[in-house]
């Protein structure tokens, strides 16, 4: 378990709070049918307290990143709102959403196009400093610290990103998120990348920093098993919408909504009586085109549970006890574990 | 290419009989900057009907092994030592001798489903061209008969439909079930799966690999699954190698090396493994990153970041493997000294 | 409360344990590496200094005819003979380089300094602008730029200026549509959205971002315009519709020349000929030099 944070600045309320959030994108069709709008996220309430971490898990499409980039601005949500520190980001003014963006930062995917080829490592670090004013006069010092911070050699910012490896790499990401001192950082799969012996560092370094700075985390990811090691919360999407949302240890133990229960069991754990012994849900067919979503509940399709009323109504985050939220018309608890 | 021989000695013991058999492999690719050694003195067996899983991380030399098996290696790479396929030396033999086991024989899944299969062909034409290609005398009528049942087997619903279909017309899991529907359609006696879940969803991945654990059960075929994911090898291998920079570090039943790793490294990835199960309080990190190929120290591999490493005797100790059980052996010299200490 | 880190040690040492170089200096050290394009330069330069330097180094001043000696065979006086006028070829094709290398390099750089422009603009908005700007140049890709030059060189007259200015308006779609098509692959990458996200404005995610991963791209097409229009030029001279005499440029020269294949005098058409080409190949192997030079995860 986390220990408690202590944070000077604390204030009552969550670091992050989204409600109603609707995100959409379009995308364009064979040629000749024009575009078409994809609901990436249709209506999510989340919030997460200061210093904790959110762990967001979902397969591919299911809106998780296209979630995290509303936080960052990268997206412009059509409905709903994102309050940080409790300011909406939307209504603040521009000076006041400068102050803002800053205060939330990405760290992305892929440690490779995640940086830019031609920039030294110095270069890439000391751009957000320059943007936004900060350390004038000792900003060499300041990407030094950063480096270190990060557990890299400050001795390399002349080095250009190939000369890293992956594992290196994704620490310059994360540096430079760092750089503009934020209170909240969204990891986009920052770990999945990287191979097993490098990944446990880079997940090390992300507790340590958070502890350290009192950081807020949004930990989106595809790997049940990283997501239970770093977050005190996990959110469970799926084609957009949120279906499950409990404390950690609570929602890999007593998983209320039955795609948890699908994914949990799914994932394969590298111990092998216990791996045979499991009784795997193996879900039918894929997920359906987020394009054209089941009406009610969207999981019917592949549910075995699903009646006439999942898909006429749409079931809501409901609480099942102790904070543990699930979305389903017929909740039921069983150990997939 | 040269071919060592090794001299066969026949034994007659309980363990099944092996169906390939791999001795000293070493594949080497020419670059600019001089030799880069992909694996290095590899020898493993497979057992009829056995399922090995080979894991290792990027750059572990573990998918080279398994092209160098098929013949699919690139013309820059020097492959030497033994592959022996029912006896038969696969290194030593003609372009056309090759073809005829691979794919017959031999088959291959792969990692990226879309881009194996020809976007421009339907499904069922791709899976008759893999039965014809070694039986070509087959009647178009009983193709398709064919091609349906293995898209029955692999668990596509529809299979009489499908096969008019696209491979743009399916979803990733059902490509990855066609890639196996084509792997077993000529019933191999070996199917070489090189990371075929990584690019799934987990959910799908399940679905994935309860096709790969239900064929093997149905075609008795030996499988060679290679990954990265512990987990995956876990559920389905009967034997485990674990590959590091080039060479084989540790191999046994699946159950002791889980359970009793040996080799430092295969100790290290497993602790540093997040688990669903359970919540550890910190991760046990293995420093470093594993070498380049080009910048391999001396001696055994994983000695710059292992915790029990004695410079003196690791530096140049070679990785011949030291048993630690029956059928289960290391790499690792000091094996002995650091039992316990795990 | 501590905070641990474990040291990560550095990658890339492996007998490269220089210094580290600037940016610039890396580059240069790369292209002068690339043998082809260091030899290409060196070419170039010599060309370059020959023609332009031609008032000094011409063995004789332009045009001064000999009538009476006529066109003669290459000798020591005349090194690559005279014409049928009597003037010193060497010289001719020296001052006429002037010209070709002149046109030569206005076109490229008119023509990719637009390019990029109009390109970028396209790749980067997005939306209607970029329609409209990519359908003008398909629009331009359809239209047979031979005759369009003949018509518009006959209607505004042969200058010098009219061809450079006729050929860059042809000349700039080209460039405008490789920049577009590499600007919106970068647009995806996740460094500039990274960039975004710390703030950074439209303007510097361009100059900072954009364009310093496409020079190499453009370098290259710059070099391929070089060549593209001194070839163009040759042949508008060869039909007709080019730099008229008296002036002359290395297209004309051969055109002049050209009814001369099979006779004793064919020798005139080698000089300007071996000049269009020592030139071409030069400008492209210093295109290949820079593209590779300027490849990041270029061969150290």
């Amino acid at each position: 378990m986390k220990a408690p944070v202590v944070n000077a600045q604390a204030v009552d309320g969550p670091a992050v709070e989204a409600s109603g959030l609707v995100a959409e994108y379009r995308i364009r069709r064979r040629p000749g049918q024009g575009r078409a709008t994809v609901q990436a996220v249709s209506g999510v309430d989340f919030s997460i307290g200061r210093g904790r971490t959110l762990g967001l898990v979902g397969e591919t499409g299911c809106g998780k990143s296209t979630l995290g980039r509303c936080l960052v601005g990268l997206v412009t949500p059509v409905a709903g709102r994102v309050t940080l520190d409790g300011t909406d980001a939307a209504a603040a003014g521009r000076g006041a959403r400068t102050r803002l963006r800053r205060q939330v930062q990405l760290v992305f995917q892929d440690p490779y196009s995640s940086l830019n080829p031609r920039m030294s490592v110095g270069a890439i670090l000391a751009e957000p400093l320059r943007i936004h004013g900060l350390h004038s006069g000792r900003r060499d010092t300041r990407v030094r610290e950063l480096l270190e911070l990060v557990g890299l050699d400050p001795d390399h910012t002349g080095r250009f990103p190939h000369q890293f490896s992956g594992g290196q790499r994704q620490r310059i990401g994360i540096a430079r998120a760092l750089a503009v001192e934020p209170r909240i950082l969204v990891l986009d799969e920052p770990v999945s990348a990287l191979d097993v012996s490098v990944q446990a560092g880079v997940v090390n370094l992300l507790e340590d920093l958070q502890e350290e700075f009192a950081l807020t985390y949004l930990f989106i990811a595809h790997d049940l098993s990283v997501v239970r090691q770093i977050s005190d919360d996990v959110a469970v999407m799926y084609l957009g919408r949120i279906v499950e949302h409990a404390p950690a240890d609570r929602l890999y133990t007593f998983p209320y909504h039955p795609y948890t229960q699908a994914l949990l069991s799914a994932v394969p754990i590298p111990d092998p009586r216990a791996e045979r012994a499991r009784k795997r849900i193996v879900l039918l067919g894929d997920a359906p085109s987020p394009l054209v979503p089941p009406s009610g509940c969207r999981f019917r399709t592949r549910c075995w549970k699903a009646q006439q009323i999942c898909a006429l109504e749409a079931p809501a985050l409901a609480d099942m006890g102790g904070g543990h939220l699930a979305a389903c018309h017929f909740p039921e608890t069983r150990v997939v574990t | 290419m040269e071919a060592v021989s090794h001299t066969e000695v026949v034994s007659h013991t309980a363990s099944p009989p092996e169906l390939l058999r791999v001795r000293d492999l070493t594949v080497e690719y020419r670059t600019d900057s001089g030799t880069a050694v992909a694996v290095e003195g590899l020898s493993f067996d497979v057992a009829e009907g056995q399922t090995l899983g080979i894991v290792g991380e990027s750059g572990s030399g573990k998918s080279a092994a398994s092209m160098a098996i098929m013949g699919l290696l690139p013309r820059s790479a020097r492959v030497t030592g033994s592959i022996r396929f029912r006896g038969r030396e696969l290194l030593s033999l003609a372009d056309s001798e090759l073809r005829e086991i691979r794919g017959r024989r031999i088959a291959v899944i792969f990692q990226d489903a879309l881009a194996a299969l020809n976007p421009m062909m339907t499904v069922g034409a791709q899976i008759a061209e893999a039965v014809r290609v070694h039986d070509p005398s087959t009647s178009r009528a009983s193709l398709v008969e064919r091609a349906t049942e293995l898209l029955d087997v692999v668990g596509i619903p529809s299979p009489a439909t499908r096969l008019g279909q696209y491979p743009h017309e399916f979803s990733g899991g059902m490509r990855q079930r066609v890639m196996i529907a084509m792997g077993i359609a000529n019933e191999p006696d070996i199917l070489i799966a090189d990371e075929p879940t990584t690019a799934l969803d987990v959910t799908v991945q399940a679905q994935v690999l309860d096709v790969i654990r239900r064929v093997q059960e149905r075609t008795r075929t030996s499988v060679m699954l290679i990954t990265h994911d512990l987990g995956v090898v876990a559920g389905l291998a009967d034997r485990v190698m674990v590959m590091y920079a080039g060479r084989k570090v540790e191999e046994g039943p699946v159950e002791p090396v889980f359970y009793e790793p040996s080799h430092p490294y295969t100790r290290g990835l497993l602790a540093a493994l997040p688990r669903i199960d359970r919540r550890t309080a910190r991760l046990t990190q293995i420093p470093g990153r594993p070498p380049q190929p080009g910048e391999r120290p001396a001696g055994c591999p994983f000695q710059p970041r292992c915790p029990h490493a004695e410079p003196a005797v690791c530096g140049d100790a070679g990785t011949v493997p030291v048993a630690v059980a029956d059928s289960h052996s290391t790499a690792c010299v000091r094996v002995h000294e650091i039992g316990g200490d795990r | 409360m501590s905070v641990q880190r474990a040291p990560v040690g550095p990658v890339a040492e492996t007998a490269s344990a220089r210094r580290d170089l600037s940016g610039r200096r890396i580059v240069a050290k790369r292209f002068l590496r690339h043998r082809l394009a260091a030899a290409g330069t060196v070419a170039l330069l010599a060309l370059a200094t020959c023609c332009f330097g031609a008032s000094w180094i011409a063995p004789y001043p332009r045009n001064a005819q000999d009538l009476l000696t006529g066109a003669r065979q290459p000798s020591i006086a005349h090194w690559l003979g005279t014409d049928d006028l009597g003037r010193d070829y060497l010289s001719e094709v020296l001052y006429a380089g002037q010209v070709s290398l002149s046109i030569g390099l206005c076109v490229a750089v008119l023509s990719t300094a637009l390019g990029t422009l109009v390109g970028a603009i396209a790749g980067f908005t997005g939306g209607w602008a970029e329609e409209v700007i990519m359908r003008v140049t398909d629009l331009f890709l359809i239209v047979p730029g031979i005759a369009v030059l003949a018509l518009a060189l006959e209607g505004l007259g042969p200058s010098p200026v009219t061809i450079v200015l006729v050929l860059t308006g042809l000349g700039w779609t080209v460039i405008a549509r490789v920049v577009r098509s590499q600007v919106i692959s970068l647009r995806e990458k996740e460094f500039v959205e990274a960039a975004r996200v710390i703030g950074a404005s439209g303007v510097r995610i361009i100059t900072r971002h954009l364009l310093p991963n496409l020079v190499g791209v453009i370098a290259v097409n710059m070099s391929l315009a070089v060549a593209g229009a001194i070839i163009l030029e040759s042949t508008l001279s060869f039909l007709g519709f080019g730099i008229q005499p008296p002036q002359s440029s290395w297209g004309n020269l051969l055109t002049q020349a050209a009814s001369l294949v099979g006779t004793p005098k064919a020798y005139l058409l080698y000089a300007p000929g071996a000049a269009i080409l020592l030139t071409v190949l030069a400008v492209n192997f210093v295109g290949d030099g820079l593209r590779d030079a300027f490849d990041p995860q270029g061969r150290k």
